[in-house]
């Protein structure tokens, strides 16, 4: 394969995420929608770093999301009316809390893992329910919204232009994916598939594993928190479901059904869930039973995902 | 405020019997199979709303006796349809799987029976106070105390007396070599699904007459249940019991104190036993 044909498919997306506000109308989207896919994509590009390229499995990242999402909209409404600096608290908050619970749950693995994320994801969800005079409790955080960006000379306005919203929406995520790209290529994300592939081969090499999933994981988390700072700037309004393991779910399935071993699946799992989610949740009101079901199907008969299932077919 | 103490230690040693029964079935699944039941919640709910119907004919006793075993034959077949296909595969399929079942289970409830909270009658002597200092001692809380100690006796009996309970202990430890040794372990890890599933249904049937039938009961209770089982320990089943009985009763006395953090105490006491004790309190070095 020459470098063209290998480059191929990231200049391809690149390409129709840069044009997407013009093309998707076309098609019969709306520039909001593309915003959605994008900020979901992120985190669970984000999520699958952790999960595919480390293979630690985390089922509680809504709650480092909703850190995000709720660490923009206090800033905002409480703090200072400023829309990077909302984000950038969300953020912090996000890999603030991801490295201190990190310490106390890098040593567990596998299925004990998993439960140890899912239950601590619950306690950002409980504050921020029950905690009504400062969150909004199960009414969610409403009463502000995103601020244009102030460059000094001139200022973006993000709020009332769809398009420069996702244009801000675009640049943080490529930062964010590049800064994965260039991760994972790195020694360091070599040192992650080791780990994914054989973790005690790894240590008895003298990888000190513990540190590297650890750091893995505040990367993932951190990510996922400038997703839902993004989320929250989108929706102009902080909901307690956004922490909720639900959430974390999505996340997870969205990984699955675009493929976890991909750099580019969790992309294309959270565009075809958020087009589902937008058409069957107006079709009909048993949404949750419609989820559930999509669950167990492509569990069962799709565990692959979409890029997974195509790298097969090229492979053979 | 002795009483309110006194009150709300009980409660939660109530509510801390309820968890445990419902983790000691999360566990029984987790520990031979490796599967992390989300479903377990929903499957609680499918118990209480059995029971709902079957009293006007059969009567509180009767659903009581029934309902968990109608809730265990459903877990027995989602169990050989769905679950068995995943064993040996990433845990994460299972998680999944069972994350969408409880999906399915709690909006299906909320489609038969409706979002509201149905009324559930259970006989009128038990639901009387016992004494007048002491109003919160009703027949009912004290029945479901004996029967959650009556419940947890018998699977402990079943788990060392008999030779199902002696193969699900067995295959927790070493399930390879059960199998050699000449066990369906397909059968017996759909017996040990069907008995966890009892476990949940029981739960349904307690839990309905206590705080009421709603499709979110299954949800509410599962993530103390994992608490539960983390606290405790994974592997170990008088781990899992104690885990429930502690956040119970932790959670209780803080609604004395803090009512808004009742919930998030537990989360508290689960970070500060990892912290101290990685693999819970009665587990065992080494397992997970």
């Amino acid at each position: 394969m020459n470098a063209l044909g290998r480059r191929g498919p990231d200049i391809a997306v690149w390409l129709l995420l840069l044009f997407l506000p013009y093309w998707l109308n076309w098609v019969g989207g709306y520039t909001s929608l593309g915003s959605r896919v994008l900020v979901l994509g992120l985190a669970a590009m984000s999520l699958n770093f952790l999960l595919g390229f480390t293979g630690v499995l985390s089922f509680g990242h809504a709650a480092y999301f909703g850190l995000g999402v709720y660490g923009v909209g206090l800033t905002i409404k409480y703090l200072v009316p400023s829309t990077l600096l909302g984000m950038a608290v969300g953020v912090i908050a996000g890999a603030i809390a991801a490295a201190l619970i990190g310490l106390l749950i890098v040593r567990l693995r596998g299925i004990y893992f998993a439960m140890v994320t899912i239950a601590f994801g619950q306690v950002f969800y409980f504050i921020a329910y029950r905690w009504n005079s400062v969150t909004g409790g199960d009414d969610g955080l409403s009463g502000w919204h995103r601020m244009p960006i102030d460059l000094g000379l001139t200022s973006i306005d993000i709020l009332g232009n769809d398009k420069a919203f996702y244009y801000l929406v675009l640049v943080c995520f490529t930062v964010a994916v590049a800064i994965m790209a260039a991760l994972l290529r790195s020694p360091f994300g070599r040192t992650l598939l080791a780990i994914r592939e054989n973790e005690r081969r790894a240590r008895f090499l003298g990888i000190p594993v513990d540190r590297h999933i650890w750091l893995s994981w505040v990367i993932s988390c951190l990510f996922v928190s400038l997703a839902g700072t993004l989320y929250a700037l989108l929706n102009n309004f902080a909901d307690p479901h956004d922490l909720r393991w639900d959430q974390s779910g999505d996340f997870v399935i969205m990984a699955v059904l675009g493929g976890m071993r991909a750099f580019w699946g969790p992309l294309i799992g959270a565009a075809i869930f958020v087009v589902l989610q937008d058409y069957v949740s107006s079709e009909t009101a048993n949404w949750m039973s419609f989820i559930g079901l999509f669950f167990v199907l492509v569990v069962l008969f799709f565990p692959r995902g979409v890029l997974g299932v195509i790298q097969r077919r090229t492979a053979a | 405020m002795t009483q309110l103490l006194l009150f709300n230690l009980f409660n939660g040693l109530i509510i801390g019997a309820f968890y445990a029964l419902m983790a000691l079935g999360l566990s029984l699944i987790l520990n031979l199979s490796g599967v992390i039941n989300f479903a377990h919640g929903g499957f609680l709910a499918i118990g209480g709303y059995l029971a709902y119907m079957l009293i006007p004919h059969i009567g509180f006793w009767g659903a009581l006796a029934v309902a968990p075993v109608l809730t265990a034959v459903l877990g027995l077949v989602v169990e050989r349809i769905l679950i068995r296909p995943l064993y040996g595969r990433d845990p994460l399929y299972s998680l999944l799987l069972t994350f969408g079942l409880a999906f399915i289970l709690e909006d299906g409830t909320r489609y038969i029976w409706g979002p509201g909270t149905l009324p559930f009658t259970i006989p009128i002597w038990l639901s009387s106070p016992l004494s007048n200092t002491l109003f919160f001692l009703t027949g009912y809380r004290l029945f479901m105390v004996a029967l959650v100690v009556a419940a947890v006796t018998g699977l402990f009996l079943i788990l060392n007396r008999t030779r199902l309970g002696m193969r699900i202990r067995a295959g927790t430890l070493d399930l390879e070599t059960v199998s050699v040794l000449g066990v369906n372990t397909r059968i017996l890890r759909n017996l040990n699904f069907g008995l966890g599933i009892y476990l949940a249904g029981l739960a349904g049937v307690l839990a309905a007459g206590m705080l009421g039938l709603q499709p979110t009961i299954g949800s509410t209770l599962i993530m103390p249940s994992f608490v539960a089982i983390i606290i405790g320990g994974l592997g170990s089943l008088p781990g899992t019991l104690l885990g429930g009985l502690l956040i119970g009763v932790a959670s209780g006395i803080t609604t004395v104190f803090f009512p808004s953090a009742s919930e998030a105490v537990i989360y508290v006491l689960m970070g500060l036993v990892l912290l101290v004790r990685p693999r819970g309190l009665l587990g065992e070095e080494g397992r997970f």
